[in-house]
């Protein structure tokens, strides 16, 4: 009996001993919590440089896009420690300040010197700010990224499509500069016979179950003048979300969709809009930056067959912001070394490498470098983009807020229900409640 | 005279008795044969309770508080019945359990007439039918993770087979077959994805039932004439009844909870028409953190479900009972 205690008690220990080694082994070990996609690759490949001059290994936990947010806020909200670092979604920022997920960085960044100034300020203010507008950092700018468009230039260049387009519209066939000539485009495009195969105007954003249709939505809506409240009383959404050009917008998305994407477009986001590219379907592209590398290398559409412009102007010219900032989760037990590798990454030359590899650095002394424009043939219409971006609503409540958003415009644009005025009324009001529960108004 | 040799459990049970520390032994020997009952399912039950009841219970203390589960540090107020009278006030709610009932009233219907028939027809026992069986089972033993990506592909428009053989009997273009980005026609996608999955299910639930119909009733309707169709009537479907009864028991509760096959297929679109319960309860929980209100949601859900089942359940036990 007591030989049988004695087993136990050593395969006990061993089983203890077990579990608790790897966790010793790697006390220099960071892990950094990301998306699944082709920045995340370059980063990892950008990471090796912090690894051979600190030591400390890096490991990485990326999740598709469609489980990002899921996976990652669950960890964050049960105080998880798998993260140490996290680049999380540019409207996390609100509820990770509020809630305590993210480590404040501004005194870190005063004693390391870095400066906020040295970043893009449209990035400071998405990725980084909360309360937006003051000098409140949780995060280090760490991937820039914006809604803009591809197109088939190769398409576009071709002489008996250019004269056919002329002589119907009247102006060159080029990168539209206005929504009217993106959609007279999309419209020319649209069941027309190239190469042997039916293609169709453009790809946008439709997709119902996550942030697909708002995303693409507001990205348009800015440029009629939809505005999130009032500039003078915040919250205050009536006359401002439903305003008579944020309604002309919406229709105008609507007739969009209609009129000039290919069938089955009901629920496209990042993943089928690229692929509706690649497969040579579609003449024109909406889509976030990020994608553009990836397909500028794409053998069959890439290279010289493609070209990229940003978001078209109509009253106004926004484009819709995506991206992300990194940030230190208060959770973690390796506090110091993750805002050592922060402090790493946000070096100049570190960033230039960063954006070498694929990632979209966020520094001025990267996106401002005299040969920048010229460094991808992608790069101009990314500073173009940057320049012109606003963001979603970064509120703790920004999950509500885009949950009403998704049901509200999809009901109108894909399902036909309705009008543009009533589903741009029924989001004041499902806006109206969120911020009536939080007693901000 | 034979020599009987304890069996292996004799064995081991001589082995454990010699084993037992006489003091255990002592303590052993004095329990009541109740009392060593109850000490062999305490385990079971303390998961059981552990896993299904607490979560319960705490469900139901969350449904009358304002507790988000993204905000832990934030106090938390009891709100009464405030939650219950907002998911009951609720026109998205009403929305989401009407198409839930849309989905399952359709899928059961189909489910339970196409089973039955399969069941009916394998249960002739023609040439090859265990080999049609075992094809017929397929969709049932499939992921639905990989059914839903595997139907999406189907139903596309421009290379999907179900668009292209539509096309091919209606003469309707295939890019005009819509079927999961058409309100009209996105409902009736999921019931026909869920259909041919689940119609196995219930097909070996009533071949069950037939199989354990007596022959001898059959050969006693010969004797009185019966005919075929008679013998269907007032044989085969009332002494299958019970079975196919617990079928669409099954179904019903499963289909109530549909979730990864609406997710998959539409995310809740086109706009809100395939958005089920579970979708809106996932919503509430999980992506705005309204976790009280979510919780309330999930009692009123339970509370319908069980309420029918055991209503159910009752006129189960009665068809059974004839």
């Amino acid at each position: 009996m007591q030989k049988t205690s004695k087993a136990l008690l050593g395969l006990a220990t061993a089983f203890v001993m077990s579990s608790a080694l790897p966790n010793l082994a790697k006390s220099d070990e960071l892990t950094l919590c990301w998306a699944a996609w082709d920045p995340a690759n370059a980063l990892v490949e950008l990471s090796k440089d912090f690894t051979a001059k600190t030591g400390t290994q890096m490991k990485f936990e990326f999740v598709p896009w469609t489980s990002y947010a899921d996976r990652f806020l669950n960890e964050l909200n049960s105080h998880g420690k798998l993260c140490d670092l996290i680049i999380g979604d540019s409207q996390w920022i609100g509820g990770s300040a509020e809630n305590g997920h993210y480590v404040k960085l501004n005194d870190f960044f005063d004693k390391e010197g870095i400066k906020m100034d040295d970043f893009v300020p449209a990035t400071v203010v998405g990725y980084s700010e909360w309360p937006k507008n003051t000098p409140n950092y949780w995060a280090l700018p760490a991937m820039g990224d914006v809604v803009g468009w591809t197109y088939r230039k190769d398409w576009f260049e071709k002489p008996e499509l250019q004269k056919e387009f002329k002589a119907k519209y009247g102006h060159d066939l080029a990168a539209p500069k206005t929504y009217d000539e993106l959609k007279q485009i999309a419209e020319f495009f649209q069941k027309r016979e190239i190469d042997g195969k039916t293609v169709y105007g453009a790809s946008i954003y439709t997709e119902r179950g996550s942030e697909g249709i708002t995303m693409g939505v507001t990205n348009v809506l800015y440029d009629w003048g939809f505005q999130y409240d009032n500039p003078k009383k915040p919250y205050e959404m009536e006359g401002f979300v439903n305003s008579d050009d944020a309604v002309k917008g919406l229709e105008f998305y609507k007739s969009l969709y209609d009129c000039c994407t290919p069938p089955g477009s009901s629920n496209v986001y990042m993943v089928e809009s690229a692929d509706a590219f690649k497969s040579g379907q579609v003449a024109m592209q909406m889509n976030f930056a990020f994608t553009w590398p990836g397909l500028y290398k794409d053998e069959k559409v890439g290279g010289d067959r493609i070209g990229f412009f940003p978001n078209p102007a109509e009253k106004a010219h926004f484009a819709q912001l995506g991206g992300q900032g990194i940030s230190v989760v208060s959770y973690s037990d390796k506090r110091d070394a993750a805002l050592q590798y922060i402090k790493w990454f946000a070096q100049p030359e570190v960033q230039a490498k960063w954006w070498e590899l694929g990632g979209f650095s966020c520094l001025n002394s990267v996106v401002n470098a005299p040969d920048f424009a010229k460094s991808q043939p992608y790069a101009q219409a990314f500073l173009d983009s940057m320049a012109i971006v606003k963001d979603f609503w970064a509120e703790p409540s920004y999950a509500s807020l885009l949950q009403a958003m998704q049901k509200r415009v999809h009901n109108y644009v894909v399902a036909g229900n309705g009008t543009a005025k009533e589903a741009l009324d029924g989001l004041v009001k499902d806006w109206s409640d969120v911020f009536k529960d939080d007693g901000k108004i | 005279m034979t020599i009987s040799h304890p069996s292996i459990v004799e064995k081991a049970a001589d082995a454990t008795a010699r084993a037992t520390p006489a003091s255990l032994a002592r303590h052993v020997r004095g329990l009541s044969d109740r009392a060593i009952a109850w000490l062999f399912i305490a385990p079971a039950i303390t998961l059981l309770l552990a896993i299904n009841i607490f979560p319960l219970i705490w469900a139901v203390y969350l449904s009358f508080t304002n507790y988000r589960a993204n905000r832990p540090n934030a106090p938390v107020q009891g709100v009464g019945l405030g939650n219950y009278e907002r998911v009951l006030n609720d026109p998205d709610i009403w929305q989401a359990m009407q198409t839930t009932a849309h989905f399952v009233f359709w899928t059961i219907l189909l489910q339970t007439v196409i089973g039955f028939a399969l069941a009916y027809l394998i249960d002739r026992k023609f040439r090859g039918h265990a080999f049609w069986t075992t094809i017929i089972l397929i969709p049932m033993m499939l992921s639905p993770a990989v059914v839903g990506n595997f139907w999406r592909f189907l139903y596309e428009p421009q290379i999907g087979l179900f668009a292209y053989a539509v096309s091919l009997v209606s003469g309707i273009p295939t890019s005009d077959v819509q079927m999961l980005g058409n309100v009209s026609l996105a409902p009736w996608a999921i019931i026909i994805v869920d259909t041919w999955m689940w119609t196995p299910y219930v097909m070996l639930i009533c071949l069950a039932g037939l199989r354990s119909i007596p022959d001898y009733i059959y050969e006693a309707a010969e004797v009185d004439r019966a005919s075929p169709w008679r013998q269907f009537w007032s044989i085969t479907v009332p002494m299958a009844l019970p079975f196919i009864m617990l079928a669409v028991l099954f179904r019903g509760i499963e289909n109530f909870k549909m979730f990864d096959m609406v997710t998959l297929l539409t995310g809740g679109g086109p706009g809100s028409v395939t958005e089920v319960a579970s979708i809106t309860l996932k919503r509430a929980a999980f992506e705005s953190w309204a976790t009280g209100r979510a919780s309330a949601f999930a009692i009123v859900l339970f509370v319908a479900v069980f309420g029918l089942a055991n209503i159910y359940v009752k006129a189960l036990n009665k068809v059974k009972q004839r």
